[in-house]
This record gives structure tokens, C-alpha cells and sequence, in this order.
């Protein structure tokens, strides 16, 4: 990803960004828990433009049986884009792409989920976007992991996702959509703030190992902010109102 | 209550650390103590454990439930239970030792949609949790009214030492079988008391997480008593 040639100045001579953003800044993030009431848990995230709606339901008997595992409960994730979701239709059959997401934020919240306790059941989660502008499954992940917690699935700790990225020559926090696909690097991150601990990292784009490093440093910084909004999210659907017991 | 009073916690988050057991809902990390679920802490004599504010029924043994039976094979009976598991009520426990499935019509005894009061014998997480029905105050449920509420407010519902239920089955002169699985069956005489036993229990459910719930509850009940 060498960068493409467009018009947009993705960085101009007072660093600030095309959207009008700092570099070490993140778009502005609301997440709401609790937003459906048929799912057993859900959470609504707004990550900049990025507009994600997530339901998880369970634990719950496994269909197909086969899948069932007798010493823990298993994990299925569906991240799906709605067809508005994008400028052109997109097809809403499940596209290579979308596969990939739904197996890489499963395994992001593999470490953090407490399924040993729930043997021979399927938590599953559907992440559905209804709107997108880059950086989608780290919002997925975000909200993913918001509305598990809503469900009441025990869990380690709340997974936050952010990611960091190369554009014009320079570190950036949080890649949008024109800098992903004008830009040189796109590093998203999934991070457990109190076990210090990241579970989901992947790359595109060349970066060498001085930029990783701060990237890495950056998008840490970043998965933080987005953590106490997550955490916000959540105090604010159970303690929100009445006193305390 | 000893030592520090209940917090509101979320997963991940450090309730304590030090020399502390870690009981339901919460894991050690290193030498903090962490909670796994959205609840309120408690640290209680050496032992910390979060009181869920959310989530489903885990079948644990000993508890009352209340379960309708959703289908039956030549040997058992399944009950939905309001659980991720069914409970498993063998055929020889309401037919005795000497079942025998050619003879003994299944079907007379308990059909689908019938609700029982059961407790769980044995909930090993291996298998479906087996149920009893023989036993005091359990059994087949002819009468009532079933109200669902979330499992995790009926340690609410009963109250300090079953004060609330209490109150509330006193002042409407009516009956509450409760399930620790959130299922509840209210039956009275008055439809009345009927009528304001389901309100106390849909307002204890609605404010569950208030203090001084039981003056609440008390309140509406007297209100409208005239």
C-alpha cells in the first residue's frame, strides 16, 4: 500500500488532518448499552462516522449440535455490513472480507470471555454496520464487547479497539476512510486496558520499526480513551439512575 | 457487612487487592482481585464477590424452580427452566422405582405446558441438570398466575430474610411460589390481591436497584388497599 494519488490533503502544514483532526486524536466515540430488547445483550456505537449496531444472545443451546463443545461454551461472531452501509450497494451476502473480520474480532474476544463456565452453549454476537468510514472492526470490536458485558457474559475484562496508522509520512491515531485508502499503514489494535494485554493486531501497509513502535504506543494511547467511554456506556445503563443500594 | 460498603463494578475492573478469597464473579489477577460481570461489590469478611446486575439462570443445586415442561422421551420429561439448559425430570421419579415405559402413560402424569415447582438434584454442568418434584411444596402447579422477572432480582424480591415476600404476601393475602430462576407463581383468592401482589412484583423488578425499596413497596401496597 503505497498510497494512492488523490487531491486530499491528508496532512497539511500545521499537522492537522483532513477531517480536522490532530494526529494523536481520536473521532468522536458514543456507545449506548442496552439499546435491544429481544437480545440478551446490545450496544450501539457511533466511532466517528462509523454507525454499529450489536446484539449478542446467549449463552444458548448449540445449533448445529456437532458444534457444541462439552468442556466450554463456544463463541460465534457475525460482523455484517448492511448494503447502506457504504457509498455504492453493497451485496449483503457475506463477503470474503466480512468473514475475515468476524474471525479476527472472535478471536479478539476469545481472551476476555469466561466460557469455561458455560459448557455445551454458543454465545453468539452480530455486529451489523449500518454505516461505515474506516475503521469498522475496531468499532465492531469496541461495541462487541460492550454489549457482552450487557448480556452478562463473565468476562476478564472489556476488550477496546482503536486503531493506529501511516499517512503523509507521519504516526496517525485512528485511520479514517480517506486516510486508509490514501495512506501508507493501517494497524488496528484490540486491547484489554487492565490486563495490559492486546488481542487482536493486524497490518497493512509497511511501516518500519521505529513507526511500529509508536504506532503501537499510540494506538494503546487510544484503545485507553475509547475504554472510558465503553466503561461510561455501561455505568450509565445499570448505575445510571436511582441511589445506591 | 465488614470492611468496605457494595460499588458498582463492570468486568476488569479492580474491586481489591491483597489477602482476599475470590468468590462468585470475580477472578485474581496477579494480587488484585477483579470483577468478571456488571454488578456491585461486596467485601465480606476476607472473601469478595459481585452481585450480577445482569445476565441469565445458572442451575445450581438445591435451588427452587420453576419449570414448564416442554417435551418427554420414553424415560424423562425436559422443562424449560429459563436456564441456557433444560432440567431433566426422570420418569421414575413421579412413577416411582418401578417405572416401566410400556405400562406407565408419561403423558397422564405431566403433559407438554405444564408448570412444576422442582429443585435441581444435580447441576454438574456435564450433562442437563436433573430435577425433582417429589418433595415438600413441589409438584405439578394447577393454579396461579406465572410472572417472569430477571433471575438476578429475586434475592430482591424475598428480601432480608424473605421480608419483602412477606410483606407482600401478607398485605394482598396471596401465595408466591418463587423460582430462583425468575419464574414466579402468584395465586390468591381476590383477584384484587392478585392484581397488586403482580404490580409489587413488576415495581420491585422495575427498581430494583433503589434503596429503600421495601417503604416503596409498602407505599403502593397501602395506597391502594381503600
Amino acid at each position: 500500500m503505497g498510497g494512492r494519488d488523490t487531491d486530499i490533503v491528508l496532512l497539511d502544514e500545521n499537522g492537522i488532518r483532513c477531517d480536522g483532526r490532530k494526529v494523536n486524536e481520536t473521532r468522536k466515540v458514543t456507545i449506548k448499552a442496552g439499546v435491544l430488547k429481544n437480545a440478551n445483550g446490545s450496544a450501539y456505537i457511533e466511532f466517528g462516522d462509523n454507525k454499529i449496531l450489536v446484539g449478542v444472545y446467549g449463552p444458548r443451546d448449540v445449533h448445529p449440535k456437532h458444534m457444541s463443545d462439552t468442556d466450554t461454551g463456544i463463541l460465534r461472531c457475525r460482523y455484517h455490513m448492511a448494503p447502506f452501509s457504504v457509498g455504492e450497494r453493497k451485496n449483503p451476502a457475506p463477503s470474503r472480507r466480512e468473514v475475515e473480520i468476524s474471525k479476527v474480532i472472535k478471536e479478539a474476544l476469545e481472551p476476555a470471555v469466561m466460557l469455561k463456565e458455560f459448557p455445551r452453549t454458543a454465545v453468539d454476537v452480530y455486529m451489523e454496520v449500518l454505516q461505515a468510514d474506516g475503521g469498522t472492526r475496531c468499532a465492531a470490536l469496541t461495541g462487541a464487547s460492550v454489549a457482552l458485558a450487557d448480556a452478562g457474559i463473565p468476562m476478564r475484562d472489556l476488550v477496546a479497539g482503536c486503531a493506529a496508522g501511516k499517512a503523509a509520512d507521519a504516526v496517525i491515531l485512528d485511520v479514517n476512510n480517506e486516510e486508509d485508502q490514501a495512506g501508507q499503514a493501517d494497524l488496528p489494535i484490540g486491547y484489554m486496558p487492565n490486563l495490559k494485554k492486546i488481542t487482536l493486531l493486524q497490518l497493512d501497509g509497511v511501516l518500519t520499526p521505529e513507526e511500529y513502535k509508536q504506532c503501537i504506543e499510540i494506538g494503546i494511547d487510544g484503545c485507553n480513551q475509547v475504554y472510558e467511554i465503553q466503561k461510561k456506556a455501561l455505568q450509565d445503563k445499570f448505575f445510571g439512575s436511582g441511589e445506591k443500594q | 457487612m465488614s470492611g468496605e460498603r457494595k460499588r458498582h463494578v463492570i468486568p476488569g475492573e479492580v474491586i481489591t487487592s491483597g489477602s482476599y478469597r475470590a468468590e462468585q464473579n470475580t477472578i485474581q489477577v496477579g494480587d488484585n482481585i477483579v470483577s468478571t460481570i456488571v454488578g456491585l461489590s461486596d467485601v465480606h469478611d476476607g472473601s469478595v464477590r459481585v452481585i450480577p446486575l445482569t445476565g441469565g439462570y445458572l442451575p445450581k443445586d438445591d435451588d427452587l424452580v420453576i419449570g414448564k415442561i416442554s417435551s418427554h422421551s420414553s424415560l424423562s420429561w425436559t422443562a424449560d427452566i429459563n436456564s441456557c439448559y433444560v432440567g431433566m425430570l426422570p420418569a421414575s421419579d413421579v412413577f416411582g422405582r418401578d417405572y416401566s415405559s410400556s405400562s406407565d402413560d408419561m403423558t397422564a402424569k405431566l403433559a407438554k405446558g405444564d408448570l412444576i415447582a422442582a429443585r435441581i438434584v444435580n447441576a454438574d454442568m456435564t450433562r442437563d441438570p436433573l430435577i425433582t418434584i417429589s418433595g415438600r411444596e413441589l409438584g405439578k402447579i394447577d393454579s396461579g398466575e406465572l410472572v417472569k422477572i430477571s433471575p438476578n432480582k429475586v434475592p430482591r424480591l424475598i428480601g432480608k430474610r424473605g421480608s419483602m415476600i412477606q410483606m407482600i404476601e401478607s398485605s394482598t393475602n396471596s401465595q408466591v411460589t418463587i423460582g430462583q430462576n425468575g419464574l414466579l407463581v402468584v395465586s390468591s383468592e381476590d383477584p384484587n390481591g392478585l392484581l397488586k401482589a403482580i404490580q409489587a412484583i413488576e415495581l420491585i423488578e422495575e427498581q430494583a436497584h433503589v434503596a429503600n425499596l421495601t417503604d416503596q413497596v409498602n407505599e403502593m401496597l397501602e395506597s391502594k388497599s381503600e
